[in-house]
Formats: C-alpha cells, structure tokens, sequence
C-alpha cells in the first residue's frame, strides 16, 4: 500500500525518508541533462557504481543521477556531498581518482575545480561559482538536488505538501485567489496573470474542463523547460493538479516537444509514480477530486506553442490557431473550458502555495512578480540557466552572471522573447528586466530565451534569420503573416546581399506595422519585432549595407572577401591542406587567396594559428 | 508496390492500439514514422480508412509537422541545430560543410541511403552550440573543419561509440 491519502500520511514518509537518510554520508550526484549526457555523463555515472562497488569501501556511498543543473557549459557536472563540493568537466579516466582521493580521503583535485574566468580563482562549491552566486533560484532549486526519477527524492525535500494542503485545507476560491494575490504571470510568453486565467475558468459553467501544460518551448536557443522537465517533473505535476483541482478540470495534459526524448521520459516516469503513491487517479488526498494527466508528444512546429493551435494539434489536426475572440478559457480542448500554462507557471505555483502569496508578492518589481528564467547563451563566457528575480539589470545577468563576453569582444545587443522579440542595444543594459520594460524596449519576456550578440554579429544578417525561421513556421492562415514575413524577408536578403534600395527601409517599417496589426495569432503579430527593434537602434548597420554595399561584422556572404595579411602568414600550409576548393595559391613564402574560387566558408581562418586570414 | 499483409497487420496493431480514435491521428502517424522511419504512401491511405480520416486531413497533418516525412531516409539521421544559440556561433557554416562532405542538401539522403541531413531549429543543448548530433551521438562546438573527422567515426564506430 503505497498510496498516500492523508497529509499526515505524506508527513510521516517524508520524516522517514530524511531519518533513513544521514546527512554526513557520502554521495556522489552525476548530472545527467541533455548538455552534460552529451559529453558523456551517463558513462561517468555508471563507472562511479562500478567503482565504488570494485573498491570495496567500508563505507558507503550513494551515487545519484540528477538532472539538468543549467550550467551545461562545464559538463559533466558532479557535487560531492556532504560536503557540497562541485567538480566540472568530468572525464571517464578521473573517476578512481575521485573515489579513492575525495571520496575515501576527503582531497580535493584541483583541476577539477571551476576556474572564474575574471579572476582566475578556483571554486570549490557549486553555490560559490559566480554564475550561481548572483542568482535567486526558486523554481529551478532543486534541479541538480533530486533524482528525477525518484518520486521519494522529491518527497523528501517537501513535495506534495502543497497539494495536501491545498486539498484539505483550502477551498477553490481560497487556492485560487492565493493564486491572484501573489501577482504570478505566466511565464510562457505574454505574462498574463495567472490567477485571473484561473477564475475565469473556474467560473465557465461545464462539467467536463481541461488544464494543459504548456512544454513545446519552440524558442529555438531557450532551454529552461526543458531544464525543468528533465530534472524536477513532479513540481510541474504538483502545480497541474493544484490548478485543476482549483479549476475543476479531471483530466490534464502536457504537451512536449518530441525534441526533448528525456524529458518526455521524465514525466512520464513521474506520472506513473504519482498514479502510485495517489497523487494522480481517484479520490486524491481523500477528496472526492479525481484527476489524471497524459502526455502528448509535439510535432515539431513553433506554432503549436500558441494555446489554440496546440489545443488543435491535441486533437489530431493540423495546428492552426484560431481568432482570438474565441478565449481557450471558454472553449479550448474539444469545445469544453480549458487553462493553459507555461510548465515553468505551473512549477510556481506549489511554492506560492507553500509559502504564501505575500511571500511570492515581495520578490520581483511592481507590476512583474517573482523571478524570471533565463536561457541565457550566445556570445557570452557563461551561458546556463538564469534565476533572478524580475527586475534584474541586463547587466548583472550579462556581467555578473554570464561573465561578460566571449573572448574579451565587444557587446553589440541582447536578444529576448525568442523569435517574437527583439534585440536590445548597449545604451539600454542598464534596463530592469521585466514584462512591461522588456516591451517597451521593443522586445518581449517570451519564453526566456536571452541571446548575446557581440561585435561580429550582423544585426541585418540577425533579422534575415529571424524572419526565414518565422516565414518557415508561419502556418498560413492568414495572408498578413504568410505573405507579409515572406516579402520582409526578400527585402532583407535583398540588403544582405548589396541588392537593397534607399527605401528599403522605410518600406520594410511599413509592412512591418501592417503585419503587426492585422495577423490572426501572436506568430504574426510579433513576427516583426526584430525588423523593427533593429530598425529603431541599428538603422546605421541596414545603412551601410545598402549604401556602402558593406557587412561592417564580416558576416554577410556576398558583402565580404577573404584575403591573407602577408606579414602574419608563415606559409605553413595549414589552410591550403583543408580549403574545400583549392582556392590558395602557395606560390610565393607566403599564401594567396583566389577570390574566383572562393566560397567564403571560413575553414581557413578556422585553421590559421596566427591570425593571417581576415575578412574585409 | 504492394505491401505484404504481414506489413498491414503492423499498421492495423498501431492503429487498434489507440482503440481506433480519429484524435490518435497524430500518435499514429508518430509511431508509423518511428518504425518505418518515414510514412509510406500505402499506409497513410491504410490509416485514413481504418480511422475514417479523409486523406487530405492525414495528408495535411503528414506534411505540416516536421517530425514526419513522406521519403524513406538513411541509416544515420544527421541533425544540425540552426537554432539562434547554434546559429551565431557558426552553425550554418557547419551544415554547408555537412552538405559539401555528403554531396546533398538539407533535407536529402545520400543515394545509398546512409545518411540523411537535416537542420532543425535547438535541441535544448545550447550551451554546447554549434550542436551536431547523428542517431543519439551529440557532437558539440562543431566547426566545418571538424565534419570530415566525425562522420568518419560515425561510419566506422556507429552512433553508439563512448569516449
Ligand atoms: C507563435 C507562438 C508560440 C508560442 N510558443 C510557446 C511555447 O513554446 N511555450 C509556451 O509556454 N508558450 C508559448 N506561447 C504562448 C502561449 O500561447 C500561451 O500564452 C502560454 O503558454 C500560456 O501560458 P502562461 O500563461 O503560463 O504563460 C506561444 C505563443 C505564440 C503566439
Ligand atoms: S540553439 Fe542549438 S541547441 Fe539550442
């Protein structure tokens, strides 16, 4: 009998668990996210079991699979504990070493420890490296803590405490108006409040309601979804049954990008457990509330992030959204009132639960409440997973956190909300991040992606990219947003490839309003947030390209030429052996490029040690 | 080309499997796409009867998602993130060297059926960007240098080798 029924109950084997477990034992965590499993974690795992069972140690030592810790950057990540010590870039071959000099002897391997970069110091716990130092992690503290697949880890740190109280203890009304009181917004994309999602749902009449969990993250360069649904699934479920308690609603789904195979693997593991310790399925917590969620693997299609074509894409067809004046609230999945959320939106709501709304109400700024999770990658020294509470300078996340930019180089913007955002220049780095600034800047929160740009970034090529992901994902309902994108995107390639015209610009601005205005579904209406916030702060770069037939950043293929700076090249023959169409000449000591031949792939300035080759 | 019965019979279990739900639709086609590694015209018609979906609604949602593709592919899935994180730090330039190495374009499979390019937009690995992986195997900070190195290890160890 495993099932849970009383909050008593749920207390009793938490106080268990933590008894069963000593605190000064040693145990080994492996981080096995998608970042540090693609270097190898899972064997670094497996050799620690065997290892430790080869060594014959008296005392034992646990060894844990954890999930994504979002500082993939230094993978494979491992913590030692008790005493918390954090080891980075962790290979096969330094596994007995580990186990014979830390683990049996308490030393510590120094090239293992994290170097900070700005001051060249080694960090011997995780919480001490700077990347994590600055940071407020609320939704994201316990990833890398628990074993995923292991419901009891999660219990033992609190879990499903929320949901026993908020079962026994607290009505709908009560739930939900905790929900309003603490100021949450979702954090999936536009920050509308979720407790005002949550009432409105709650009061359609209808016996039969849905809740969905929002994990398509189609932001192509945001992973904290993925982050958390790899590393602690059952905080989303506890916040999804919460929810549909509150709301109404017996039947859950949660809709994932099949690009994300552990993840997927993730929940459902973690669904199954709670089926059986009772926190899915009838009668939970003794109440006469019933709920069950099921998993529905995406196709591969930003659009079905938007809350109507999802709901579509559910149903087994095409995902395409539907007008607005339709509220998914009122009539979602099969016709019947439905309240979607982000998962990360979900994940917050057991700890506002836990430990009140005032509590969640004093992070943040005015308007924006609690923390903000940034992807934070690119061009910068750190890139990871960022908690902070919203409000946080771009510049403590770039420079304190991210440590700056990649190889001393100079910071050119920032781009947030994904595909639907915009890029922000230096002369605002000093902005508060939060809903309503981000917007103003002529970005968006979106789903957190936060992509740094540095001098050798184009922003015309940025834009042209932009657009070919949307005029790619646009699912073609509507003509603003189909054919609108599409010319937006000829004009730019057009610029990118000397072929732009003075007015280029101006006609670029005006169908970009157009588009803005008349598109069906947020696709096409933020669609051209990027055209225009590079218009607004790099009006110069569009301009140079045009009149000047010039890609300053040396990105845009047929602005450029490659050409070799004789006094550098020592005629090494490097670059010749790897160019794809033998276009260097090695005639004299040192070597030529033939621009006739050239593709402008760059190997050889991949290859040259000494900086010979440049782009002009 | 007619498909044996025995092919049929693998078809109809996936589709019973999901009690025969016109909603299943999409679920099917995934694990018709996962087993035969493409869709194949005869079963898509096979899928349309026995769920009593028109064609042109299985045809519409085969070539909508991009999970699902209507030609068979190679033995080795090669995808190349051209994700914004991927994509600045030089990831394009790494699929045009892909696509010089193996003589064909995003999307294609070699003649022999080897290997079948494709780019897709983050793997949610970004922080390893530019990211190449083939089957489950992830190849990080790719360079177009570093393309002919590692299809050679795939054609030799296969997707699964450890370092
Ligand atoms: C084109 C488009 C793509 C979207 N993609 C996502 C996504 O990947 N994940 C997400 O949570 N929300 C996405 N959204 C926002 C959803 O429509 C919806 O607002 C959100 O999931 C609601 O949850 P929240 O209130 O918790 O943020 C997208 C919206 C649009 C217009
Ligand atoms: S952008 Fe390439 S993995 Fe995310």
């Amino acid at each position: 009998m495993k099932k849970i029924r009383t909050p008593q109950g749920l207390e009793a084997l938490q106080n268990s668990l933590l008894q069963r477990r000593d605190s000064n034992k040693s145990c080994v965590r492996v981080c096995i996210g998608t970042g540090c499993r693609a270097r190898g974690s899972v064997v670094v795992a497996e050799a620690f079991r065997n290892e430790i069972k080869k060594q014959n140690l008296e005392i034992p030592i646990d060894t844990k699979q954890t999930g994504c810790h979002g500082f993939c950057e230094s993978g494979p990540v491992i913590v030692i504990g008790p005493r918390e010590i954090f080891y980075q870039r962790v290979k096969l071959r330094d596994v007995p070493e580990i186990v014979s000099k830390t683990l049996l002897n308490g030393e510590i391997i120094d090239r293992l420890l994290y170097v900070d970069p700005t001051t060249g110091q080694k960090v011997l716990y995780e919480h001490e490296v700077p990347f994590y130092e600055k940071q407020r992690r609320q939704i994201l503290a316990n990833n890398g803590r628990i074993d995923p697949t292991d419901i009891l880890d999660y219990i033992a740190v609190g879990g499903y405490q929320a949901l026993a109280k908020a079962i026994t203890t607290m009505s709908c009304d009560e739930i939900i108006g905790t929900v309003e009181k603490s100021g949450l917004r979702g954090l999936g994309g536009a920050g509308f409040p979720t407790g005002r999602k949550w009432r409105v749902c709650h009061k359609v009449p209808g016996d039969v309601k849905f809740v969905i969990g929002n994990g398509d993250e189609g932001d192509p360069g945001a992973f904290s979804d993925r982050s958390l649904m790899e590393a602690n699934p059952h905080s989303i479920l506890e916040g999804m049954i919460i929810g549909a308690y509150a709301i109404g609603a017996n039947q859950g789904y949660l809709y994932v990008r099949a690009e994300y195979p552990l993840a997927l693997k993730h929940l459902q593991i973690a669904i199954d457990q709670a089926r059986e310790y009772g926190f899915l399925g009838s009668k939970i917590f003794s109440s006469g509330f019933d709920f069950d969620i099921k998993i529905i693997q995406g196709g591969g299609a930003f659009v079905c992030g938007e809350s109507s074509a999802l709901v579509a894409s559910i149903e087994g067809k095409v995902g395409e959204p539907r007008a607005k004046y339709i509220h998914t609230v009122e009539r979602g999945l099969w016709n019947e009132p439905t309240n979607l959320n982000n998962v990360k939106t979900w994940a917050s709501v057991p700890l506002i639960i836990n430990n009140g709304a005032d509590w969640y109400a004093k992070i943040g700024t005015e308007k924006s409440k609690g923390t903000a999770i940034f992807s934070l990658v690119g061009k910068v020294n750190n890139t990871g997973l960022v908690e902070v509470p919203m409000g946080t300078q771009l510049k403590e996340i770039i420079y304190d956190i991210g440590g700056g930019i990649l190889e001393g180089k100079k910071f050119k913007a920032v781009q947030t909300g994904g595909p639907s955002g915009g890029c922000i220049p230096e002369e605002l780095l000093d902005l508060s991040v939060d809903f309503e600034r981000l917007t103003e800047a002529g970005s968006m929160m979106g789903s957190g992606g936060m992509i740094v740009m540095d001098e050798d970034t184009c922003m015309v090529d940025v834009a042209r990219y932009f657009l070919d992901f949307l005029q790619y994902e646009s699912c073609g309902k509507c003509v603003p947003c189909r054919e609108g994108i599409k010319r937006m995107l000829e004009i730019v390639t057009n610029i990118a490839a000397g072929r732009g015209k003075k007015e280029d610009m101006d006609l670029l601005q005006e169908l970009a309003e157009t588009i803005k205005d008349f598109s069906l579904c947020g696709l096409g209406k933020t669609a051209p947030n990027t055209v225009l916030s590079t218009l607004r702060y790099f009006r110069e770069e569009y301009e140079t390209h045009v009149r000047d037939k010039k890609c300053p950043a040396g990105i845009c293929k047929d602005l450029i030429e490659y050409f070799i700076l004789e006094d550098k090249c020592t005629g090494c023959g490097a670059c010749l052996k790897l160019c794809p169409q033998q276009a260097i000449d090695a005639y004299g000591l040192t070597h030529t490029i033939d621009p006739a031949k050239c593709i402008k792939c760059g190997i050889c300035r991949d290859a040259c040690s000494f900086e010979a080759i440049m782009v002009k | 080309m007619a498909e044996s019965d025995h092919e049929y019979s693998k078809v109809d279990k996936i589709i019973e499997s999901y009690s025969c739900e016109k909603s299943a639709l999409i679920a099917v086609l995934q694990e018709i796409e996962n087993s035969y590694g493409y869709l194949p015209a005869w079963a898509l018609r096979h899928v349309s009867e026995k769920l009593k979906v028109p064609m042109i609604q299985v045809y519409g949602v085969a070539s909508f998602y991009d999970a699902f593709h209507l030609t068979p592919r190679g033995k080795h899935l090669i995808r190349v993130c051209l994700g914004t994180a991927c994509y600045l730090r030089g990831s394009a330039r790494v699929l045009e060297g892909l696509e010089r190495e193996l003589g064909i374009k995003d999307g294609e499979t070699t003649r022999d059926l080897t290997f079948s390019l494709q780019s897709v937009r983050c793997l949610g690995a970004c922080a390893l960007a530019p990211v190449m992986v083939v089957g489950e195997r992830y190849f990080d900070k790719m360079t177009p240098t570093k393309v002919r190195g590692a299809l050679k290890r795939v054609r030799v160890y296969g997707e699964n080798e450890k370092d």
